[in-house]
């Protein structure tokens, strides 16, 4: 007996309801811009400066005793959060203080530091400081263009690559689901007001990096495809395409979720933010390269005749079809 | 047919064995570091009992690469510095003064006398008291101008020199700030290295990052402070003519002097002339020791320049004070007694022994060049770090027996396949991370896991392919070849770009983001590896051998 995800042979009509999926598509970009104007992002000290601290203690976490222990410091704001995780032990209780960026100061203030963690010792002496993280404002600036750049630099190297092996049509229809996804994931970080720091610049690069790779499969299908049926209609063909790479699809997929949500249970809290965005990433990555990607391909028709296999036009290079 | 030529078995077999003989020193982690550092030891301390035992508990001859642990994972604490080079342009124009006023002072009868006046730090601005005589004065200057000696400066002077009315106005040429900041950059480099080497942290990193700053990480110390501490002290020494004596912190000082306090007498100052005789770079050595009576001291000698100019002046002024400056305070001002020839002294404070070991350290490593301000500090205790790697390693083992779970009950035998196509992946990241001496860190480690779920995706193209090749009934050898085939080009591209984007991650990212670059790429190139050539070879190897009439994929 195998294990089969997806039926052996599949003609699902994928763009029956594409009206439906498409505006799905724009309300959701539409709500996730909303999302992120209306509440913006909990950034973290790696684009605001500041600095956190994170504590450990055999007693329990009393975030109101902190906070009156700190707050005679006069350091304006300061966040304190208990940290939960299945991964702690019984006497692992922990919390995250975040100190904003202090007025008119540049590099970072040692004696801010060591005040907050004086204060909080003095309330309760069994306290340790695992790790401690200070960011000049300064720097986070730089980390914030820097953070935007790499963004934009993945999409265009992406978008002159697909143009160079496919066409351009079928470039624009991947960075439009790159697009789509980055934008659905800020959305949600904003929605959830997950924190947002340099890690999860990293996780929006690997979603752009997964999501191509499965539009370029199911695109590298429809490439193929066009050669062999050269009168069938575009949208057939896309159709086709999609149902035969679906197996491979929802299989890589999968693997890939098992393995994240493996790190999202037991990796512990550090990097929890990170795999969750990675694993939205991959849901909505793939429902993207079918909805988007494929849709928008359709929606502006491609070239028919790929007979002349080294192409004039010298769009493409290296095909290893047979 | 299905065939691959003996020699290029052979070369992937090769490939996956070195691979994996430099992973495995991994699995044995402890007990391959207490190794390396043992070797380490008697290569430059000696041969200790204990140093033997450690090195003996790994045999010599099997590979001992390991792969870097980043502070997240290890603890640790680092530092981004910034240096401020500005400063260095200061000290130049301090340095150049005692030059230009000699040289004018040759021109008397034609300008008239001279006097700096108050500028910016990084100019010097002289008054000429017969503006006629500007042609001449800017000539003298410029005479004393050096060619600047960079690749990219090459042609230029190092300093520019300009009259505005009876102001004659130097400055630094724009080549030579260019050099000058490079040559602040290495020297703080060597001597931020230096110290942290003193204090003897293992494995510390320490690198330049873009134009002014230093980004410095040490394993195992307990808080950014303790690194902050070996290398915040300038520890720029020099030797000063003193002017006077004041207890007026707020003293006028003539342009050119500086009022300094007195480092152990409260509400005493010096003023000093800005531009020193000698100066801590012209320091050979420094030893701590004891004055006459018994007291805490630092003992220096100079190198030959250092000490030409050092007893000149001592020549010369015999019974005037001197001051010895560190880091802007005046540790003490001893009156010369006599011409001191040797070249070396002995400086007096009021040290503590640890002080004034300190102290010999620290000049010893050199001063640094220009203050270094701190723009970020990370520091990641030990357990939390231990912590993330059980965390890391529990979740590695669980996606990894999941993900073979899945692929064996989806394809069957060649599930298999892949699965050891698989397990040799993940051994292949380890080997040529630790081949590569790169560091893995806690999102690398999410790289890793993303890698597992994402390495089968080439093997699940080609298995899917195969299929639908089967469908079309062209014998199972056939369909195999044709799977290979018509899948390579999905593969690659589909590969290409999550690679693009690593390498975008890698250079544009830092720190942990950088690391799971490293993963993120190094697992595409060993996974499109193993799964073009690793599960082909096997599989071919399984065919040969069986010739089955049927395969289920």
């Amino acid at each position: 007996m195998r294990l089969k995800l997806v039926p052996d042979d599949t003609h699902f009509d994928f763009f029956r309801f594409s009206k439906l999926t498409l505006g799905a598509s724009v309300l959701a970009m539409a709500l996730s811009l909303a999302a992120f104007f209306a509440m913006g992002l909990n950034f973290g000290i790696d684009f605001l400066g500041g600095t956190t601290i994170r504590t450990e203690s055999s007693q329990p976490v009393d975030v109101a005793v902190y906070r009156d222990a700190v707050s005679e410091l006069g350091l304006g704001d300061i966040s304190i959060t208990e940290v939960f995780d299945p991964t702690f032990g019984p006497d692992e209780n922990v919390a995250q203080l975040r100190i904003q960026a202090q007025e008119g100061v540049e590099s970072i203030q040692q004696d801010t530091i060591n005040a907050v963690e004086a204060a909080l010792q003095e309330v309760d002496p069994s306290i340790t400081f695992p790790q401690v993280e200070s960011v000049g404002p300064e720097v986070s600036g730089e980390l914030i263009q820097t953070a935007v750049l790499s963004v934009l630099a993945a999409i265009g190297a992406v978008l002159v690559y697909i143009w160079l092996r496919f066409e351009w049509q079928f470039a624009l229809g991947a960075v439009a689901a790159l697009v789509h996804d980055v934008t659905l994931t800020i959305g949600v970080f904003a929605l959830l007001q997950i924190k947002f720091d340099l890690a999860i610049i990293a996780a929006l690069l690997t979603i752009v990096g997964y999501s191509l790779n499965d539009t370029v499969v199911v695109f590298d299908r429809v490439r193929e495809n066009l050669r062999k049926f050269k009168k069938r209609p575009l949208e057939e063909v896309l159709s086709v395409s999609i149902n035969e790479t679906m197996s491979r699809t929802a299989m890589t997929s999968l693997t890939t979720l098992i393995a994240l949500i493996a790190l999202f249970v037991l990796g512990g809290d550090v990097i929890r933010g990170f795999v969750f965005a990675m694993i939205w990433g991959i849901l909505v990555g793939t429902y993207s390269s079918v909805f988007v990607a494929s849709d928008i391909l359709r929606m502006l028709g491609v070239k028919r005749d790929w007979s002349k296999k080294d192409g004039e036009a010298g769009t493409q290079f290296g095909g290893a079809e047979g | 047919m299905l065939r691959i030529p003996l020699f290029s078995r052979i070369v992937i077999i090769g490939l996956v064995v070195l691979g994996l003989a430099y992973a495995m020193p991994n699995l044995f982690y402890p007990r391959v570091e207490s190794h390396n550092d043992a070797v380490r030891t008697i290569e430059v301390a000696g041969a200790t009992p204990e140093a033997e035992t450690a090195r003996d508990g790994w045999p010599d001859w099997l590979p001992s690469t390991l792969v870097n642990l980043g502070l997240d994972l290890r603890g640790g604490a680092s530092l981004l510095a910034e240096v401020q080079v500005g400063d260095v342009y200061a000290d130049r124009m301090d340095g150049l003064w005692p030059e230009i006023r000699d040289s004018l002072r040759d021109l008397r009868d034609q300008i008239g006398g001279i006097r700096q006046v108050e500028s910016a730090p990084d100019e010097l601005r002289i008054r000429v008291q017969e503006p006629a005589g500007m042609a001449a004065a800017l000539a003298a200057v410029r005479d004393i101008a050096q060619p600047v000696t960079s690749l990219t400066g090459a042609g230029s002077t190092d300093i520019e020199v300009r009259g505005e009315g009876d102001l004659l106005i130097v400055t630094l040429s724009e080549a030579e700030r260019i050099a000058t900041d490079d040559r602040t950059m290495q020297q703080s480099l060597e001597i931020v290295r230096r110290r942290v080497d003193e204090a003897g942290t293992r494995e510390p990193s320490i690198q330049r990052q873009g134009g002014d700053r230093i980004l410095i990480q040490v394993p195992g110390v307990g808080s950014a402070q303790e690194i902050k501490d070996l290398i915040g002290t300038t520890a720029q020494l020099t030797f000063n003519p003193v002017v006077g004596r004041t207890s007026d912190p707020d003293a006028q000082a003539d342009a050119g002097d500086v009022v300094l306090p007195a480092a152990d007498q409260e509400g005493v100052y010096y003023i000093i002339e800005r531009a020193p005789v000698v100066g801590g770079e012209d320091l050979t050595d420094a030893q701590p020791s004891f004055d006459q009576n018994g007291r805490a001291a630092v003992s220096f000698r100079f190198n030959g320049p250092g000490a030409r100019r050092f007893g000149d002046y001592t020549a010369e002024n015999i019974g005037s004070p001197f001051a010895i400056v560190l880091d802007d305070e005046v540790i003490s001002a001893p009156t010369i007694q006599d011409h001191i020839g040797s070249g070396s002294g002995i400086i007096t404070g009021d040290f503590t022994v640890e002080e004034s070991t300190n102290l010999a350290v620290l000049l010893r490593a050199g001063a640094l060049p220009a203050e270094m301000v701190f723009l970020q500090e990370r520091t990641i205790g030990p357990e939390l770090g231990a912590d993330s790697i059980e965390a890391g390693r529990i979740a590695c083992i669980v996606a990894f027996i999941a993900v073979l779970a899945f692929m064996w009950a989806s394809y069957g035998l060649f599930g298999l396949f892949a699965n050891i196509a698989l397990i040799i992946n993940v051994g292949l990241i380890f080997g040529l991370l630790s081949v590569i001496g790169a560091t893995l860190t806690l999102p690398g480690i999410a790289g890793i896991v993303l890698t597992i779920g994402m390495a089968v995706d080439a093997n699940v193209l080609i298995f899917e392919r195969i299929r639908e090749e089967l469908k079309t009934a062209k014998g199972p050898s056939r369909a195999i070849q044709l799977g290979y085939e018509r899948a390579l080009s999905a593969i690659i591209d589909a590969n290409i770009t999550t690679f693009l984007t690593a390498v975008i991650l890698f250079v544009m990212g830092s720190g942990p983001v950088r690391g799971f670059a490293i993963t993120l790429g190094l697992g595409i190139l060993t996974s499109v590896f193993t799964a073009i050539w690793v599960t082909r070879l096997l599989v071919v190897i399984w065919f040969e051998r069986r010739r089955p009439k049927t395969i289920n994929v």
